[in-house]
């Protein structure tokens, strides 16, 4: 469905610097180099911290940018030059803008799209029916959008994303500033609808719970070069997450010593143990039962969040190291 | 083309209905419209009840200079005129919802706060126009009568045309605005009046920079009658579909490129 080969964008920035008149010019890659692929069918979330080159990637994607060097290819089109083409066959939504006219009933915008897509009148009622069912736009059809919360209006752009049936959709931030609710509702959609339609859906997202929900896989982007691609299991171990073993002795005391095994934190009687990677915590646990009297065990696997900054950080870091 | 016209159409009509959301707006902007219209015409009044010749051109040659300025840029105005706005989508970043639809972001542009309001930019023009083309001293040959509408939409592609090269150059400096103003309004000054009551070299320019003088001047000559005070030969006359033409090739080159250059600068 995608295909990005060696694809990097440059942007050049220009700026005055000081009182003098000189100015100074500086190339930024936004995007380095990056090459994937995305099958049909897929659920992949971007990640990356601001400035990382998320929408870069998106704007390539959808024919708003053109590369700077490399090959794009989104539905067998070369969106910058066949935009027209390619508008057709993708949705896009916007998380920060909404694509729907400001003053204009959220059905009639609909409508207008309809018409702008060329669906026709029968496939166009059955889908509107549908998106009105599954994303519960019934209660405000007739309200104009700028009166819409900001959780009915997302759902208003994800329909008219959807409208003219697009095999992909390209999600930017979807659940930003959306409440419990809302991002569930969205995150329920996206789910079914890849499910269901097998739509191909790209999110870009600074919310881990999207991706912890959604993707089965996930591209992390630093520095406008990919840091990560593959499965959320293999991102823990790639980022050299380790699970915790939270434990309860019965009383306080000097941190427990096993074999292999690092003390974080003591806290009285509670201490915090890192299991290393490769290691089973079952052993761990038949170890340290056997040696001290343990009231409680918890086991935590690494949080998403903390994956991701210790993988920003490795970035940042080996970076440092080169320079 | 057809499509064009067919989004064009349907995207102008969505506005309209936009508008129509705002019922007190809309009749106090139709109001205001509507004096402001008034106001026109009782300046234009005023001015040629108290002008009999201007470069030797009689009042009513004048005036018919004037409307077959005052209807083309109307019309320009009419389908084109928020195309200016351009940087300011630009700037914050609305062209990109623009760009995802398959539609020209030209039309999205142009069309953008449409409402029949707009129509009512062509009436003093063609007041002064019915006025100017009764009481004008003219032979009407079919050849004369012809070039009137021909002059007419020949000079509304001239000025959509330089319109969309102006704005185009938005893609360019975001901050053009100014810019293209001083070129679509100054262009609507310019033509109003008699050319040679400007200098030679500054009409050559605009004959052949801004090819303005095709939007009334020349094809008002013949009509009119008249031996070109510049001297240019006769062909120059009929020269202004021609001229449109070209210009209408090059605005589409122009804004291709624009847009070619926003994809690969970006903001």
């Amino acid at each position: 469905m995608i295909e990005m080969r060696d694809v990097s964008r440059t942007f050049v920035i220009r700026s005055r610097d000081g009182r003098r008149l000189r100015r100074s010019r500086t190339v930024v890659r936004a995007v380095d180099g990056i090459s994937f692929t995305i099958g049909a069918g897929e659920f992949v979330g971007y990640l990356g911290p601001n400035g990382a080159g998320k929408s870069t990637t998106i704007k390539m994607l959808t024919g708003i940018l053109a590369a700077s060097a490399g090959s794009v290819r989104v539905a067998g089109l070369d969106p910058a030059r066949q935009r027209t083409a390619l508008a057709r066959r993708i949705g896009v939504v916007f998380g920060q803008r909404t694509t729907l006219w400001w003053d204009l009933p959220l059905r009639d915008s609909l409508t207008l799209i309809r018409h702008l897509y060329r669906v026709d009148a029968a496939a166009h009622r059955a889908r509107l029916a549908e998106l009105t069912e599954v994303l519960d736009l019934g209660p405000f059809l007739g309200t104009p959008v700028r009166q819409l919360s900001l959780g009915q209006r997302m759902r208003g752009d994800l329909a008219a994303a959807l409208l003219h049936d697009p095999p992909l959709l390209v999600l930017d931030e979807p659940t930003i500033g959306l409440d419990v609710i809302s991002k569930a509702t969205v995150r329920g959609f996206l789910e079914r609808r890849n499910a269901e339609q097998g739509t191909t859906v790209v999110l870009t997202t600074h919310d881990l719970g999207d991706i912890e929900r959604l993707c089965r896989r996930v591209m992390v982007i630093d520095h406008g070069r990919l840091a990560y691609d593959g499965g959320l299991d293999r991102l823990r171990a790639t980022a050299g997450a380790q699970r915790v073993l939270v434990v309860d002795l019965a009383r306080p005391g000097e941190p427990v010593d096993l074999p292999g095994v690092s003390v974080m934190r003591v806290e009285g009687p509670r201490q915090w143990l890192a299991i290393p990677q490769g290691s089973s915590a079952a052993a761990v646990i038949a170890e340290l039962t056997g040696r001290y009297e343990v009231r409680d065990i918890a086991l935590r696997e690494p949080d998403i969040e903390d994956v991701i900054t210790r993988l920003y950080r490795a970035g940042r870091g080996s970076r440092e190291a080169v320079q | 083309m057809a499509e064009a016209l067919r989004v064009y159409a349907l995207l102008a009509w969505t506005w309209t209905r936009a508008a129509a959301q705002y019922p007190v707006s809309m009749i106090m902007l139709t109001l205001t419209t509507v004096a402001l219209t008034l106001l026109d015409l009782a300046a234009i009044a005023l001015i040629f009840v108290h002008t009999d010749r201007l470069a030797g051109f009689s009042g009513t040659e004048v005036m018919f200079l004037y409307a077959t300025s005052l209807v083309p840029f109307a019309m320009a105005d009419i389908v084109l005129g928020t195309a200016e706005r351009l940087g300011q989508h630009v700037r914050e970043g609305s062209l990109d919802t623009m760009l995802v639809r398959p539609v020209s972001p030209l039309i999205q542009l142009a069309t953008e706060d449409f409402t029949p309001r707009r129509l009512g930019k062509l009436l003093p023009g063609v007041v002064v126009l019915a006025v100017a083309l009764e009481r004008a001293d003219v032979d009407w040959t079919p050849g004369r009568i012809v070039m009137i509408p021909l002059m007419l939409v020949s000079g509304t592609l001239i000025f959509g045309a330089l319109w969309v090269i102006t704005a185009a150059f938005q893609f360019v400096v975001v901050d053009g605005r100014e810019a293209t103003s001083s070129v679509t309004y100054g262009g609507a000054f310019l033509t109003q009046y008699p050319m040679h009551i400007f200098g030679r070299d500054f009409v050559r320019t605009l004959t052949f920079v801004l090819p303005l003088a095709f939007v009334n001047w020349q094809p008002a000559l013949y009509v009119l009658d008249r031996p070109d005070p510049h001297g240019l030969p006769a062909a120059a006359r009929f020269a202004s579909p021609a001229v449109a033409a070209v210009l209408c090739v090059l605005a589409a080159l122009a804004w291709r490129a624009g847009l070619r250059r926003y994809r690969s600068t970006g903001n």
